[in-house]
């Protein structure tokens, strides 16, 4: 266009090949000003970040490369909340009692132990000692639950402690933390009285939040204790040497470490914070990382590249959990009934998710969770579920009905903004509109706000989920309790309270097996949630990397038994 | 001269405080609660944690305590890392925001300054027909799509090759930055090439060029000191929203390449409802912003002699 | 002194074609259009907006696919799939089949996309078994693919894969694993290929047949034609590229339009009174700039707190609305200052316009070139900015589509089915490429001043 403008100027060629070869003069400036600014950045960015050019695996170094989720808010193991901090802590510190590479306890600080009715002891091995030579003592871990007790630490798993004697009151601010009933008899004994019976407070106390702390290092800190690398006393077979904040952390070997069966490694280096599966993805078959999880649309790729895939079950129950609040429709039995028979897991997992760990959720208790003897699931098999439409169908007009309502008024389905979750909700709003003539209004929401509206009960239908804190099936058996502040749905009625009682202080092994049956029933039966699958992963890991674990309970992913074993392929 | 500078910093400072205050009550209006997580608390946990963080004083008071602690250039306590001040996340976390944006405006300056020239000099011929359709394609492909591409090709080359040429993500050395740089300096360089372009156009057919050429000067100092010295001048005046568009805009390739940028942790920090961390980071951007206007606007009165700053 | 007589106060004849106009007038408008014709890339970019629009409004009417409706028999599948299915019965549980003859791993019936369902004599030594499934032969390298399984239990001998299953070739493999879950060395493998398969009542469901008993068992069937594919829950891509074109351009068309409507009654009320106002209006219009503009869109998008069932598109309009009138405001209020020391203006005061008039029929049709142009050009930064929203999860809610939260899913199965991603970033960048083009036309067309020298 304009083409008459353009006559005027004469473009002859001597012109252009002169003007051009300044240019390129300029361009050769410009690249060599870029070389140098280039340098001169790179020694910049020094400072915000490691050199991470070191590879999945260094056998020289004996060390490894790992991601991590997202930067852990702080380290301080009695406050911790997130799937990061656990992972880092459970290589960095060590409770009384741990697991091993099989999901069995094994002693930990503590030598061995003794559980009663009325309360347990603990007595300590004499060669565990803290990063800095000191030995860890019992009165490290009476002044660290007494501390993660004390409201104005304000430890959202405080919780977790209350089978102490006086736990709940102390957290309540009703009594001084002082009167917790846990005392350290001797260095090594530490002894703890029950304000319940607890037969499984073995399984408790390998949970982060029972880690010790010692008291003079924790005053040194001046409430900044778990900031930074320098600010935390460790326990564990490795120590963090190095915390670059959002960037990258240093795992070394803890050279005070009683154990030689765990830390075999020299370096552990987390050199990305990473959520972004795909980023993960490609800096694995970079040869950058040592692991990565996999999601459905990678297997193709990964089976392409001939990597030898593993599974894991992540540990975690999703459902869909119904507001029990009298004024929702939800509160209608029939109504739960209806939904529970419209729909179909499998269907769920197998053509919407699409992921091969996942598995179809047929309980509560998810398919890993023991029994007495066996499995649980195997022992207490849980309620056939088959999908009906004409049944659903005439349940929801017996709730219609017992409702007096002319028509079904929109249900609010409450969900996070993840992709999964996302995709389940997309689903369950076609599937209730196809099957029962529902309408269905999503609400999507991030983390918080959805959090604000399950509290508040501004919800019908929630997409919610819940993992395990520690090895017993009473991790998600109280979870429907009355007056557990995680039923946020609101759901109440005597017989289950009576049978979580039952479940909580039962010493009888088989009777209280059988409460988390009647539980497993009554949750069907009454349709407290629809459950909708077991999460689980499908993974790749280094093949010259060995022992490395991935968890249902506790940290994600372990690499305390992990070692580089180059022999093999 | 020194007067103007002072008044436009005085305004700057004004604005600043606009844009902190918009934060604040924006922020304040947001739904939702940040103390919640996945484990309920108690009442006791839950006066504590207010208490902590000041929730429990009416709106106006945490509005002026807010306002003093700004005065003093102290942003708070992070609600999610709770033991660190934003002051510190911004400290750690924008130098590489900053970093790989100085970068991405040099190779958009640079690129689109250089692409301009060529294009105007090879007018309707074969370079510029092929720098104007990779310029389309740097203003109409979003950004996430290059970014995801350009990771994927970066997968592809080092199989290919057999080792690690250029590092898919992450941030340290000069290698992991100069694809995020480029990714994200694209779109700013298309725009700079099309303004380049026309901007020398308009230069060649002006006057003082047919008078130099009719003079005899040598065609490569007309071309120098005639034509791209005139040319870049409109150039020079969009960079300065084009810096600060960069540097604030650094979120999807963030995401994409899992470089620590404050980009990144601002998106984070709005998921997890992080009051203090969004505030801070929304007014140092804020603050950036102005200032970056300012200093152009300066300097380009004494690089352009015809601009009279009053 | 000459004599004056009547005869020179006789009024002339009347004149006619006093001077001839060697062309016809034209006015503003008529001129940009003549310019506009003859800009061959702005003319093309014309007619793509058009079409987009036409394949916005008029093809949701043409192509009565429902963009909600999930066809689960064919996710994600790319367009030009051959949909031809047989007809089976229908699903029925299935726990392994004791009495089926063979010792090694077999298949029990013939693979289809409904199941595969797998038999075999427990390995030697084994605790358990896992099974696994892949896409290419088991080498050396003991690759066994995905693993569907980890049967714990040696007695559990039958495993039926139901997993996402799609017509064509799949290597299955049992592997004997120890027990503390490792795997063992000994491991069977087999080939298994899968025929796609629908029921009778899923033809009935998805409106193929009209009547049960059009269809039996054993027959051939196709299944609904998606001619662009489907995407991750087996919705319509066309229908979905409609819907999300409906709320993309709505954002991307709708929000420059009010902004520049709002920027426009500012910067003229503005320019026009002047004084003291104008510059407490233009103070107040420089804060809302210096706001960092896409902190300022996500803090918005949560501060707005988008309710159950609602899309989101609003609160972003409103967002964009809010944070990019100043820029038109500005240039609105220098043009009006250019304006009102123009001749024609006081002449007009002289003759007694009032300032309503001046407004209407001077200072806006005199802006509007200016104002047309700045329209077209910020609809492309506006689909931008919702593209990019959505990609951050920040974007309109779900199941409502737009181009933007479409490409972010697709940039996840960028690799396995790259169509997801192809149609709505080939629909973004095709409307922003012609809206930037037509800009530039019109820029060229419309306003002498701001002509682009190319």
């Amino acid at each position: 266009m304009n083409e008459a403008s353009t006559t005027s100027i004469t473009t002859d060629d001597s012109f252009t090949t002169s003007a051009g070869k300044q240019l390129g003069l300029y361009t050769l400036y410009a690249l060599l000003g870029l070389a140098a600014l280039i340098y001169m950045l790179s020694v910049a960015a020094g400072n915000t970040g490691s050199d991470t050019s070191g590879g999945a695996i260094s056998v020289e170094r004996n060390s490894i490369t790992i991601t991590l989720r997202e930067e852990p808010p702080q380290l301080d193991a009695g406050r911790a909340t997130d799937a990061s901090s656990f992972v880092v802590l459970a290589h960095v510190m060590e409770g009384l009692i741990g697991y091993d590479d099989n999901d069995q306890l094994i002693p930990g600080v503590a030598e061995r132990w003794e559980i009663r009715e009325d309360g347990a002891t603990f007595w300590l091995r004499d060669d565990a000692m803290w990063s800095d030579g000191q030995p860890v003592t019992a009165h490290d871990f009476e002044f660290g639950w007494k501390r993660v007790l004390d409201p104005a630490t304000a430890a959202e798993y405080s919780f977790i402690m209350y089978s102490i004697k006086n736990a709940e009151a102390i957290n309540q601010g009703e009594l001084p933390k002082e009167m917790l009933a846990v005392t350290a008899t001797t260095d090594k004994i530490l002894d703890i009285e029950f304000e319940r019976p607890t037969p499984y407070f073995d399984k408790l106390v390998a949970f982060n939040t029972f880690f010790p702390l010692r008291e003079d290092f924790y005053e040194s800190t001046n409430g900044r204790y778990g900031a930074d690398a320098d600010m935390m006393l460790y326990n564990g077979p490795y120590v963090v040497e190095e915390w670059v904040h959002g960037s990258t952390m240093l795992w070394t070997k803890n050279p005070y470490y009683w154990s030689d069966e765990k830390g075999f490694l020299d370096e552990i280096v987390t050199a990305y914070i990473t959520q972004d599966v795909n980023a993960k993805l490609n800096l694995f078959k970079d040869g950058q990382i040592v692991d990565t999880h996999l999601v459905a649309p990678m297997l193709p790729t990964a089976m392409e590249q001939r990597w030898q895939i593993d599974r894991v079950m992540d540990g975690t129950v999703f459902f869909l959990e119904f507001n029990h609040r009298e004024d929702r429709v939800t509160d209608n039995l029939n109504f739960r009934k209806a939904l529970q028979l419209a729909q179909d897991p499998t269907e769920l997992v197998y053509k919407v998710l699409k992921e091969a760990g996942y598995l179809p959720a047929e309980s509560l208790f998810p398919v890993w969770i023991q029994g007495v003897e066996d499995v649980f699931r195997k022992e207490y098999p849980p309620q056939e579920h088959q999908m009906n439409l004409t049944l659903a169908r005439e349940h929801l007009e017996m709730a219609r009905r017992e409702l007096g309502l002319e028509e079904f008024p929109p249900i609010i389905f409450l969900s996070g903004d993840t992709p999964v979750s996302l995709l389940a909700a997309e689903y369950y709003q076609e599937l209730y509109r196809q099957n029962l003539g529902l309408e269905i209004r999503i609400d999507a929401q991030i983390f918080k706000q959805r959090l604000a509206k399950m509290t508040s009960g501004d919800f019908d239908i929630v997409l919610a989920g819940w993992g395990p804190d520690y090895f017993d099936a009473l991790t998600f058996g109280d979870l429907f309790a009355s007056w557990n502040l995680n039923n946020r749905g609101r759901y109440d009625s005597e017989e289950m309270d009576r049978q979580v009682r039952i479940a909580q202080s039962e010493l009888d092994p088989r009777k209280r097996m059988d409460a988390f049956g009647e539980i497993q029933r009554i949750v069907y039966d009454d349709v407290i949630v629809i459950p909708m699958y077991e999460r689980g992963w499908s993974f790749v890991v280094d093949p010259r990397l060995k022992g490395f674990k991935r968890r249902s309970v506790g940290p994600e992913t372990d690499y305390n038994y992990a070692y580089i074993d180059v022999s093999g392929n | 001269m020194w007067l103007y500078v002072i008044k436009r910093l005085l305004q700057g400072i004004v604005t600043v405080w606009f844009i902190a205050t918009a934060t604040f009550f924006a922020m304040h209006n947001v739904p939702g609660d940040p103390l919640l997580n996945d484990r309920a608390v108690t009442e006791a946990i839950r006066a504590n944690l207010e208490a902590k963080y000041g929730l429990d004083q009416p709106i106006g008071t945490q509005y002026l305590i807010y306002l003093r602690n700004l005065s003093q250039g102290d942003f708070g306590i992070s609600f999610t890392q709770e033991n660190r001040e934003v002051n510190d996340i911004i400290r750690e976390h924008f130098p590489v925001s900053a970093i790989l944006g100085i970068l991405a405006v040099v190779f958009a300056a640079a690129g689109g300054v250089l692409f301009g020239a060529l294009t105007a000099l090879y007018r309707n011929r074969l370079p510029d027909y092929i720098i104007m359709f990779l310029v389309i394609l740097g203003i109409s492909v979003p950004s996430f799509v290059v970014a995801a591409l350009s990771q994927l090709t970066l997968v592809t080359l080092n199989s290919a090759v057999g080792t690690t040429v250029l590092p898919v993500a992450g941030w340290g050395t000069i290698l992991h930055m100069l694809v995020p740089a480029m990714v994200l300096g694209l779109g700013t360089m298309a725009y700079l090439t099309r303004l380049m372009r026309s901007s020398m156009l308009e230069v060649i057919s002006s006057d003082f060029v047919r008078t130099a050429k009719s003079k005899g000067v040598p065609p490569a100092r007309i071309f120098a000191k005639h034509q791209l010295r005139n040319a870049i001048l409109p150039v020079i005046t969009v960079l300065g929203p084009a810096i600060a568009a960069i540097t604030t805009g650094g979120f999807v390739v963030e995401l994409v390449f899992a470089i620590p940028g404050l980009g990144r942790y601002f998106v984070q920090a709005v998921q997890q409802l992080d009051y203090t961390v969004i505030m801070g980071t929304t007014v140092f951007y804020g603050a950036f912003l102005v200032f970056m206007v300012i200093v152009v606007d300066v300097l380009y009165g004494f690089i352009d002699p015809r601009v009279r700053l009053e | 002194m000459t004599d004056t007589t009547s005869a020179d106060f006789a009024p002339l004849h009347e004149q006619r074609e006093v001077h001839t106009i060697s062309r016809p007038s034209l006015s503003y408008w008529q001129d940009a259009w003549i310019r506009l014709k003859l800009n061959r890339r702005a003319l093309v970019s014309l007619f793509i907006v058009i079409a987009l629009l036409l394949f916005t409004l008029v093809g949701p009417w043409i192509w009565r696919i429902d963009s909600a409706f999930q066809d689960l028999d064919q996710v994600s599948q790319p367009p030009g799939t051959n949909r031809g299915a047989l007809v089976v019965e229908d699903y029925q549980p299935w726990f392994g089949d004791r009495f089926l003859a063979g010792e090694d791993l077999r298949l029990v019936e013939s693979g289809t996309t409904q199941a595969v369902r797998l038999q075999w004599d427990a390995l030697d030594g084994a605790s358990g078994h896992r099974v696994y499934r892949n896409i290419f032969p088991v080498g050396p390298e003991r690759a066994y693919g995905i693993p569907l399984a980890e049967l714990l239990d040696p007695e559990t001998d039958y495993f039926e894969d139901r997993l996402d299953l799609k017509p064509g070739r799949y290597y299955y493999s049992v592997v004997a694993i120890g027990p503390r879950g490792e795997l063992l060395d000994n491991y069977q493998t087999i080939e298994v290929s899968v025929q796609r398969v629908t029921t009778v009542t899923e033809a009935l469901e998805r409106g193929l047949v009209d009547d049960a008993s059009d269809l039996q068992v054993g027959d051939q069937i196709d299944l609904i034609w998606h001619p662009l594919g489907t995407d991750y829950l087996g919705r319509d891509m066309l229908a979905r590229l409609m819907a999300g074109a409906r709320v993309s351009l709505f954002i991307g068309i709708g929000a420059p339009f009010l902004f520049v409507l709002f920027g426009v009654a500012y910067g003229s009320m503005a320019g026009f009174i002047g004084g003291r106002t104008d510059q407490l209006m233009m103070r107040f219009a420089d804060f809302v700039v210096a706001l960092p503009f896409l902190l300022f869109m996500i803090l918005f998008k949560i501060a707005f707190g988008i309710g159950p069932g609602e899309s989101g598109v609003f609160p972003m309009l409103v967002a964009l609305v809010v944070l990019m009138w100043p820029a038109t405001a500005r240039l609105v209020r220098g043009q009006i200052l250019q304006i009102r020391e123009q001749g024609y203006i006081s002449a007009s005061q002289l003759l007694g316009a009032k300032t309503n008039y001046l407004i209407l029929r001077h200072m806006i049709p005199n802006t509007l070139g200016v104002v047309l142009v700045t329209v077209t050009f910020a609809i492309p930064s506006a689909i931008f900015t919702e593209a990019f929203l959505s990609f951050i999860g920040m974007g309109v809610a779900p199941p409502t589509p737009s181009w933007g939260s479409m490409s972010n899913e697709g940039i996840k199965t960028m690799l396995t089915t790259p169509h997801e991603l192809i149609f709505p970033a080939m629909f973004i960048s095709l409307t922003v490429l012609a809206f930037n083009l037509l800009g530039d036309g019109l820029r060229d067309a419309l306003d002498a001043r701001m002509r682009n020298t190319e």
